[in-house]
């Protein structure tokens, strides 16, 4: 076993610093020094009973049983005090605005590519590059209305930039039902602390995406795009569509004619003027990309080309959050609003370049290297927690296509106190903040706080046995 | 409303209600089988709930003889077997699942949690006198769910659709439950007006809840002809022909579409023609083909509303 990395522990404070837990845990902690375990034991029961009946569950792909699991909740809350979100917010901002003038500059002058920030073959040939979004001009100039951006906290306390998320980013849902669930089982909690409530969320995203329409039209029809029941995601599709009171449609509800999109109704076709579209890119349209996918509308393209519809997020912003883009953020940020970053990346070496990757063969036991365009937690190795025959296995495909990969140094995600078999142990968490761009930026305080229940696991995402927790703003 | 989303909630409603009327017909077969009748009689009460789904040819691929435990097994928990209880409950949680935010929560639980209670039972559990609390298991959760869906929906498109797929399937089952319990309780034409196995006739009324009915309207004798004016044309009697007309016909009123392609109309001719039929008439042009027009006719019409609305499949 490696030895064990520090870590910034949410809750408590480092031996010898006064009082053992920080500030804003402090009802917690007495709230859990205050609870039997049968108690606590039958609040969990009650919560899993309530999830499982509401159907608030999430498919994994691959699962040959075709399950439905349930994402474990934890019932200890994450906890951030308000000056410190104040600062987050800020950072998120400038991030997300600067990606946003980032997507909008590669689709038209390319200015980053021609004063050299960004090589031009990082952008123009990567896979995500969508050649017919060149030229096209787009409500408010935003092409990823949604954003979800991926931070942990490293031992010192700073936060990090993990990932960007600009296409299809999941998981607000839980934040919502996380938030309605924790209220319903311990209101108590609420009535002595003051936690900033985020229920408003699905009301902001309804504006931010009537603030999309095309032609600033002033009462469009909004609606939610799913590839349906069987994807991994489902819950949450309809349940923002239901939250925002707008139709939840399937690719084969939609059709166009006559140069715009419309619905198929019980009483007749209905125009469709903006989609929140969780379908990839490549599945929105079979005469456009993918002819063999069933998920998207004959034809969509050609009317979002045309104007006559918009698309959140746009099509195309897959060059942004990509992987082998990240380490140039900082860059964008300085370039297009001659700022410093507030958020730091992570450093990250590039594989493709020849010294990035001689640099980090030598060290493979020590890093985290990904795959450019993975997701989900696959593709990935951990060095410090991977066995020889692994870290040899992953060199020989790293070798094969360096291009492929990025390197990382191991962070040490900040742990939180959970409940597992033996009680409650410090776990793993990383949070993902969403944030919403119409006319402007908005959020709702905190995000989404994933925790990887292994001990010692780094993994918090959801497909690989990642669990939840609730998030807390307090005053 | 989407077409896919009637569609849905269409036929969610029809396989709780048919999950219901299968579990009626066996609930009145086990006990009929307990009455220890003649063999021959025996096999045709067996028989029944298998013609009245078509599924005597699929039944006799997968099993050998015809017996209780058999037909229970066939016709129950056999996840293989599309008209099973299983597969109805199982189908409109389905259904549910893809429409879950167009429907109120408490539907949606009401069929989950039936779906997960369902996987609880074994088929060991539908044996003997175990069988019983398993039907009435079903009956109970589907009374619930129409309970709960008239309780708790906005009266709009969902609760239109939901309510004309409910009545459209009771229609359909009432229809073919008397076709086939006439035809094996009634060989021969001659045998109407007789009194015949009472037994016979009092559970073909309970399978239908009428047989509280019968009695308070017409006393305890048993006539076939007044069996088939309740259960036909008695607009009072909620699972009579007529009463389900009623509520097609009122469903469909409520839907609002331009292209109907005769959905309405049909409806409309049918339930005029319910209400002024007279039994008499009936039973002079022969019960069988009158309920065969009938079937035809259910079957147009959920043709004509899958078209109008629902989107073909």
């Amino acid at each position: 076993m490696p030895a064990p990395v520090q870590h910034y522990d949410e809750m408590n404070l480092p031996a010898g610093k006064g009082r053992g837990v920080r500030e804003h845990y402090r009802n917690i902690e007495a709230w859990l020094g205050s609870m039997p375990p049968e108690r606590v034991a039958e609040k969990r029961r009650e919560a899993d009973l309530l999830f499982h009946r509401v159907g608030i569950t999430f498919a994994v792909y691959g699962d040959e049983a075709g399950a439905e699991r349930l994402i474990p909740f934890d019932t200890i809350p994450r906890i951030i005090p308000s000056a410190e979100w104040e600062m987050l917010a800020k950072g998120l901002k400038q991030r997300v605005t600067a990606l946003n003038r980032f997507l909008h500059d590669i689709y038209h002058g390319q200015a980053i590519l021609k004063a050299g920030v960004i090589p031009a073959e990082q952008v123009l040939t990567n896979e995500a590059y969508q050649v017919s979004m060149v030229g096209l001009d787009l409500p408010n100039q935003v092409y990823s209305q949604i954003a979800g951006i991926d931070l942990i906290r490293h031992e010192d306390g700073g936060y990090f930039v993990l990932e960007d998320n600009l296409r299809t980013p999941s998981g607000v849902s839980y934040m919502l039902e996380n938030r309605k669930m924790m209220m319903r089982l311990f209101p108590e909690l609420f009535a002595t602390q003051s936690v900033l409530p985020v229920e408003h969320y699905p009301g902001l995203l309804l504006d931010t995406l009537r603030a999309s329409a095309p032609n600033e039209m002033r009462e469009p029809t909004v609606v939610v795009l799913t590839p349906g029941q069987y994807n991994s995601a489902y819950f949450e599709h309809a349940f923002l569509a239901q939250q925002m009171g707008v139709e939840l449609v399937e690719g084969a509800d939609l059709f166009v004619k006559d140069g715009y999109v419309y619905m198929r109704t019980t009483g007749g076709r209905q125009r469709v003027d903006v989609i929140y579209r969780r379908v990839d890119d490549a599945f929105l349209d079979p005469l456009a990309f993918r002819p063999d996918s069933f998920l998207g509308v004959p034809g969509l393209l050609s009317v979002y080309r045309a104007g006559n519809v918009s698309l959140a997020n746009a099509l195309g912003t897959g060059v942004a959050d990509d992987k082998s883009t990240y380490p140039y953020v900082p860059d964008m940020i300085r370039f297009y609003l001659s700022e410093e970053p507030i958020l730091k990346n992570v450093p990250t070496w590039q594989l493709k370049k020849p010294k990035d990757l001689a640099e980090v063969m030598d060290n493979l036991p020590k890093l985290v290297v990904k795959e450019v365009q993975g997701s989900g937690g696959y593709g990935m190795l951990i060095g410090p927690t991977s066995t020889k025959k692994e870290i040899e296995a992953f060199r020989a495909r790293i070798l094969a296509n360096p291009a492929n990969y990025i390197a990382q140094p191991t962070l040490s995600l900040s742990t939180c106190p959970t409940f597992v078999e033996q009680g409650i142990a410090p776990r793993h968490i990383d949070l993902r903040p969403f944030v919403l761009s119409g006319k402007d930026v908005k959020f709702v305080p905190g995000g989404l706080t994933r925790v990887a229940l292994k001990e010692g696991s780094l993994v918090v995402n959801s497909s690989q046995g990642g669990g939840t927790k609730d998030t807390w703003v307090v005053e | 409303m989407l077409s896919r989303v009637a569609d849905r909630i269409f036929w969610m409603s029809r396989q709780m209600e048919r999950a219901e009327n299968m579990a009626r017909i066996l609930g009145v077969t086990s006990n009929l089988v307990l009455f220890g009748t003649k063999d021959a009689q025996q096999q045709k009460n067996l028989l029944a709930p298998l013609s009245i789904t078509e599924t005597d040819t699929a039944f006799f691929e997968a099993h050998k003889k015809l017996t209780l435990p058999a037909l229970l097994d066939f016709m129950a928990l056999d996840e293989k077997n599309p008209s099973s209880i299983y597969s109805c409950l199982k189908w409109a949680r389905e259904n549910a699942h893809a429409v879950r935010w167009q429907i109120t929560s408490e539907m949606w639980e009401t069929l989950n949690a039936t779906w997960l209670e369902l996987k609880g039972f074994k088929k060991k559990d539908i044996t003997g006198s175990d069988a019983t609390r398993f039907f009435d298991w079903v009956k109970d959760r589907s009374h619930l769910f129409r309970g709960v869906t008239y309780g708790t929906i906005v009266r709009g498109e969902a609760f239109n659709f939901s309510r004309l797929g409910t009545f459209l399937e009771r229609a359909d089952n009432t229809a073919r439950i008397l076709d086939v319990k006439y035809h094996i309780l009634l060989p021969r034409v001659e045998d109407v007006g007789g009194a015949l196995d009472y037994y016979q006739w009092a559970a073909l009324l309970r399978s239908v809840s009428a047989f509280e009915t019968y009695r308070t309207l017409y006393r305890d004798q048993i006539f076939p002809i007044k069996v088939a004016q309740l259960l036909l044309l008695e607009q009072k009697m909620p699972r009579s022909l007529a009463a389900c007309f009623a509520q097609v016909n009122e469903a469909l009123e409520r839907i609002e579409g331009q292209h109907d392609k005769g959905a309405k109309r049909l409806a409309g001719e049918l339930h005029v023609r319910l209400t002024h039929a007279d039994i008499e008439e009936i039973f002079q042009a022969g019960l069988h083909e009158y309920l065969e027009t009938c079937l035809d006719d259910i079957g147009e019409l959920g043709s004509r509303i899958q078209k109008a609305y629902l989107g073909t499949v």
